[in-house]
């Protein structure tokens, strides 16, 4: 099918250099789209901390483990075959079946690996894919909140209007009944999710997925689930909304190796959805992105296939630098509720008396530790600031240290 | 032996300086209960010694490690145990370990010079009843030691923040 492009209407006749008028307005060649992104609002607090020596940095939103060896060099050896080209739009066949019946052992999920699962450049991309084919201008998007930073703008670049559904520390930052209630409206198309979250660290069970499904289902209303948390979940076992029957036909699972594996940087990981969503994602990636980098996804592949065994010592490891870390924050006077997943605390500064943003960067200048101010997760992160103990168990106890004389010198 | 002390070994074995008090905190035991499990291992033999890794090239200690291959001929009564018994008590020996393949023990020699390595090796253990064949090599560097990478710093370069 041929695409028609509009004709462009210019002026036929032609017109000297001299005839055109001098004073004319400067013309932006910035998008109305791009300029309606607001600018982060803690640059200052960053740039701030790229000058800095010396500084524990718990503003870390990655783990602090090398990618598995055997992960790399299924990569490396995908070069060294010259294994370089395009694969197929929805990614390798191979990895899409190991996707599948990964999630299928895991988390209790059906989908198809033919026309259900597309492989994308991490889960921003599949973000992103996922609001752009379901999202129409005008449409409402309610947002978790707090919630990682790019749901909102990705819903305004789609045209979409983000709202913040606020998902409060007394809620354990989970979504409730009431709260959704009392943001749906007829112009809600989509909610989007992130359990265990980022920044909280809290996560939804199967009661509290099912405690929201009726709303969903009676609103028509889609799912947005981003998990890629999910394996970093300390108590019980995750829950995929798309495992919930009621729920599975509305939702848009996304996951990646990034945080399990260890596999930011190789920018992989996948969008599942039923097929008529799925198909509608595809053509948007297939025209952005063409498929996930080649040699990420053979990685990805023997991230499934050869690494639990290294992804088991790492969560490991996270388990226990979150019950040091955590009870460390509780020491020395900062109240924390205990993460159930992720790998960030989010503890209440408001003890102390200062904003967040003053305690962020008060806390950075005096005692040179980084945390990451709450409010930059949405509102119900303010009074918060967010601590990944992604950082090794000397740095752990040494930013206890730190923070504890901080907290005593206000 | 349970999970929980199993999970001990693993985090004494990566550090252990980490004390009882962080020990429980980390594995959600009261202090006293791994002061107990942990003298429960020490005594059964299972947590052997508390020891360091050390790069002792950048220590300026010029020593010299030798890997010495051993062919013995094992005693009716004692198989193996008995001449391993006696290579082990040298101080010199670092690790000993009877393996398949060609050759029967693997041994470890620390040495301050070439020369004290071959004048032990063939002074104390060549000179044994029942040593068939020695071979030694020397080493010429260490990349790895006891899951430590000895040449490449640990930890990744990270942005200092990201979301």
């Amino acid at each position: 099918m041929a695409v028609n492009y509009r004709e462009a209407k210019g002026s036929n006749v032609s017109r000297t250099a001299s005839e055109i008028p001098e004073e004319k307005v400067p013309r932006s060649y910035i998008s109305q789209r791009a300029e309606g992104i607001p600018p982060s609002g803690i640059r200052k607090f960053f740039d701030l901390l790229l000058t800095m020596d010396d500084v524990i940095s718990l503003g870390v939103g990655e783990p602090d483990f090398n990618t598995p060896w055997n992960i790399a060099v299924a990569g490396i050896d995908s070069i060294e075959k010259g294994i370089t080209s395009y694969t197929s739009n929805k990614g390798l066949q191979e990895l899409r079946d190991l996707v599948s019946s990964y999630l299928s052992q895991h988390y209790n999920t059906d989908y198809d690996p033919d026309d259900e699962i597309i492989i994308t450049t991490g889960v921003s991309e599949g973000l992103d894919l996922a609001v752009r084919a379901v999202v129409d201008p005008g449409d409402e998007v309610l947002v978790a909140d707090p919630c990682y930073v790019s749901y909102a703008p990705c819903v305004m670049l789609a045209g979409g209007i983000p709202v913040a559904l606020p998902c409060p520390a007394e809620d354990e930052f989970r979504v409730t009944p009431d709260a959704l209630l009392e943001k749906v409206t007829k112009k809600t198309k989509l909610l989007m999710i992130n359990y265990p979250n980022n920044p909280s660290g809290g996560v939804m069970g199967r009661d509290d997925l099912k405690a929201i499904s009726d709303i969903i289902v009676d609103h028509d209303l889609l799912l947005l689930s981003d998990e890629i948390y999910s394996e970093l979940t300390y108590e019980g076992r995750h829950v995929s909304p798309a495992s919930i029957e009621t729920l599975r036909e509305k939702t848009i699972t996304l996951n990646g190796f990034s945080k399990a594996y260890s596999m930011t940087g190789w920018r992989v990981g996948y969008l599942c959805a039923p097929s008529e969503i799925a198909g509608a994602a595809l053509k948007i990636h297939q025209y952005a992105m063409l498929s996930s980098p080649t040699m990420a996804q053979y990685a990805a592949i023997e991230a499934l296939r050869g690494a639990e065994d290294a992804k088991d010592r790492m969560v490991a490891e996270f388990r226990m630098r979150r019950n040091l870390f955590v009870a460390g924050l509780n020491r020395i006077g900062l109240p924390c509720h205990l993460p159930k997943g992720a790998f960030y605390a989010f503890p209440s500064i408001e003890g102390t008396g200062l904003t967040d943003e003053e305690f962020a960067e008060r806390l950075l200048i005096e005692q040179q530790v980084a945390v990451v101010p709450g409010r930059a997760f949405g509102s119900s992160g303010i009074g918060h600031v967010r601590c990944a103990y992604a950082a090794s168990r000397m740095d752990l106890e040494e930013a206890i240290r730190r923070i504890g004389i901080f907290i005593d010198s206000i | 032996m349970d999970e929980k002390d199993r999970e001990i070994l693993r985090v004494l074995e990566s550090d252990s300086r980490v004390g009882a008090e962080d020990l429980g905190t980390m594995l959600s035991l009261s202090p006293s209960e791994v002061q107990a499990r942990i003298g429960t291992l020490e005594k059964a033999g299972v947590l052997r010694k508390y020891t360091a890794i050390i790069d002792w090239k950048k220590a300026g200690e010029d020593g010299v490690v030798a890997l010495v291959e051993l062919k013995v001929s094992p005693e009716r009564e004692f198989g193996y145990d008995r001449i391993a018994d006696r290579i082990a008590r040298f101080p010199e020996v670092k690790s000993l370990r009877l393996v398949t393949g060609t050759y029967d023990f693997q041994v470890i020699v620390t040495g301050r010079t070439m020369q004290e390595i071959a004048e032990f090796v063939s002074g104390q253990i060549a000179s044994l009843e029942n040593i068939k064949e020695t071979v030694t090599h020397i080493v010429m560097k260490t990349y790895k030691e006891h899951g430590c990478e000895l040449q490449r710093s640990e930890g990744l370069e990270r942005l200092p923040y990201s979301f």
